[in-house]
């Protein structure tokens, strides 16, 4: 039970908002210890997963691109264009940005798309421009509002499209467990039922988003 | 043949300008501690696949050392005033699109094309690592055609690269660091403590019970791993295989269809899946990093609902 004092040690360096890389460090050689591992053991074990683990990173890649377009003034292009559109709303355009997400990520499109490349230079300015063809000027807790939700939006659509996909890292990894204990399945079957919850991840967080720009409203209007 | 280790060896030497760069913005108060962080990360992507693990782990300690005491501090920004950038934006028009899109457009060309291209009969990609060889290369194709279409000073495309970086900050490596806390948790056997402490607890008598602690446990242990990867073959192992399949007849493929998407619940809501969650935040200029899980838990937490009820509709009767 002692290998376990790693949960609470993230838990409340979390919730106390230490800095989360110290935080997890002292989780680590924690529960190595507590696991009867040696301290060598344990900073080699940290550092290897760290090294295998460097392909999440390959996205910082895209930062200069990034950085150069905004220097060009591509999120002030991104906001004349959907400051143009009529009917444009934060909530509805997230809610578009969402069902591509969802559609895309479902055929094994799940590499376009992210916060990097989209979010920050496409999507979070043209929802805050919507925002503000509708409620003027944003306040900064609005503004930041419409940006965490462009982030969300981008998350949940992505986790609810993928396992649509019979390629993913996700169901072939369904498919490996349930093989070692034994039980053939196809991917498609796995794939197939995720179909259901897709559908409700549609329903659910597109009301939400529909309902943002409501929210957006009342916020603004707070004195 | 491109291989990801080339993109590393990119990865790598971008960051080691940066860092350099760094090192000589005198705007930055603590200048020298971010220059030896970043330097830091450089060498784990330059030198990573010879640094022996120990070394990688020390390497990894003086990182945190760094950015837990003190932290990296942050400079000016080397960039275009918002009037320049208007003016910019009126001049190109939608040009300025292109650039943007061209790393979509690479990804998706390698995911589907450059995978299995052959030159001379050797492959072009590494076609295991099509993603992320294709995103390196978008990466570089997009720089270059912003750099022809924007023609800005030589050293733009670091200093605007840096800039977003530091925004970012510390947080750009807390993914790996996770990743790195969950193969701890999994040598030490963590995953064992946490099933036979469920087996403990739950009813065993009950469908609904053993299907709500299925789901609800793929929530729970997910947010504690940030990985709903870590957390499906402890559970299914301890809850779903023995109770929901074996013992009251259950549909496998549809447990483990479902239970994978209840643990994407818990991923909603965690900041140790800190590259959905944490990394945006911080990329986005949030000053509360949990701004990005506040927006996503009213939908986690009703989709778990849905998970659970369609679980207990759907698996004891698809047969």
């Amino acid at each position: 039970m002692l290998t376990l004092i790693g949960v609470p040690i993230v838990v409340l360096g979390f919730l106390l908002r230490f800095n989360p890389l110290l935080v997890v460090t002292v989780a680590a050689v924690a529960t190595g210890l507590a696991g009867g591992m040696n301290p060598v053991a344990v900073v080699s074990a940290f550092g290897k997963a760290f090294n295998d683990s460097r392909y999440v990173s390959v996205v910082l890649l895209a930062l200069p691109v990034i950085g150069l377009l905004e220097r060009g003034g591509l999120q002030e292009r991104a906001r004349a264009l959907i400051g143009r559109a009529r009917g444009a709303t934060a909530g509805r355009l997230l809610l578009l940005y969402f069902g591509l997400r969802q559609i895309t990520a479902a055929v094994g499109l799940a590499a376009v798309g992210g916060h990097v490349q989209m979010i920050r230079p496409l999507i979070a300015p043209m929802s805050e421009a919507a925002a503000e063809t509708r409620l003027g000027a944003l306040s900064g807790p609005v503004r930041r509002l419409v940006r965490a939700h462009a982030a969300a939006a981008d998350n949940i659509a992505l986790f609810y499209g993928e396992d649509i996909f019979v390629a993913v890292a996700s169901v072939l990894l369904i498919k490996g467990v349930l093989q070692q204990n034994g039980i053939e399945v196809q991917p498609l079957q796995i794939s197939l039922w995720a179909i259901p919850t897709a559908l409700a991840a549609f329903v659910v967080h597109g009301a939400r988003l529909l309902r943002l720009d409501g929210r957006l409203q009342r916020e603004a209007n707070r004195p | 043949m491109i291989r990801l280790e080339a993109i590393y060896l990119l990865l790598g030497a971008v960051l080691a300008a940066m860092a350099v760069l760094g090192a000589l913005d005198h705007s930055n108060p603590r200048r020298f501690a971010a220059a030896t962080f970043w330097g830091l990360l450089a060498v784990s992507f330059l030198f990573g696949s010879r640094l022996t693990d120990l070394a990688s782990g020390v390497l990894v300690l003086a990182m945190v050392a760094i950015a837990g005491f003190g932290g990296l501090g942050r400079g000016a920004a080397h960039t275009t005033s918002p009037a320049e950038r208007a003016q910019s934006a009126a001049r190109l028009g939608d040009r300025l699109f292109l650039p943007a899109l061209v790393i979509p457009a690479v990804t998706l060309l390698g995911a589907l094309v450059l995978k299995s291209a052959t030159i001379a009969g050797q492959p072009l990609i590494e076609s295991r690592q099509a993603t992320l060889v294709s995103l390196g290369l978008g990466a570089v194709a997009a720089v270059a055609l912003a750099g022809a279409l924007l023609r800005p000073p030589p050293l733009a495309p670091l200093q605007e690269g840096r800039r977003l970086l530091d925004q970012i900050g510390w947080a750009a490596v807390l993914p790996q660091m996770l990743a790195a806390l969950g193969a701890v948790f999994a040598l030490a056997g963590v995953g064992q403590a946490v099933s036979s402490l469920i087996g403990h607890v739950i009813p065993l008598d009950n469908r609904l019970a053993v299907v709500c602690a299925y789901t609800l446990g793929m929530a729970a242990f997910t947010m504690i791993m940030g990985n709903a990867f870590a957390a499906f073959p402890v559970m299914t192992a301890g809850i779903g295989l023995p109770l929901i399949v074996h013992r009251f007849g259950g549909d496998p493929a549809i447990m483990a269809a479902i239970g994978m998407l209840s643990g994407f619940c818990g991923t909603l809501m965690t900041p140790m899946a800190a590259n959905f969650n944490i990394v945006p935040a911080a990329l986005l200029e949030l000053p509360d990093r949990y701004a990005v899980i506040k927006a996503q838990i009213p939908t986690a937490l009703i989709l778990l609902t849905v998970n659970t009820a369609l679980m207990a509709l759907l698996v004891f009767h698809a047969r």
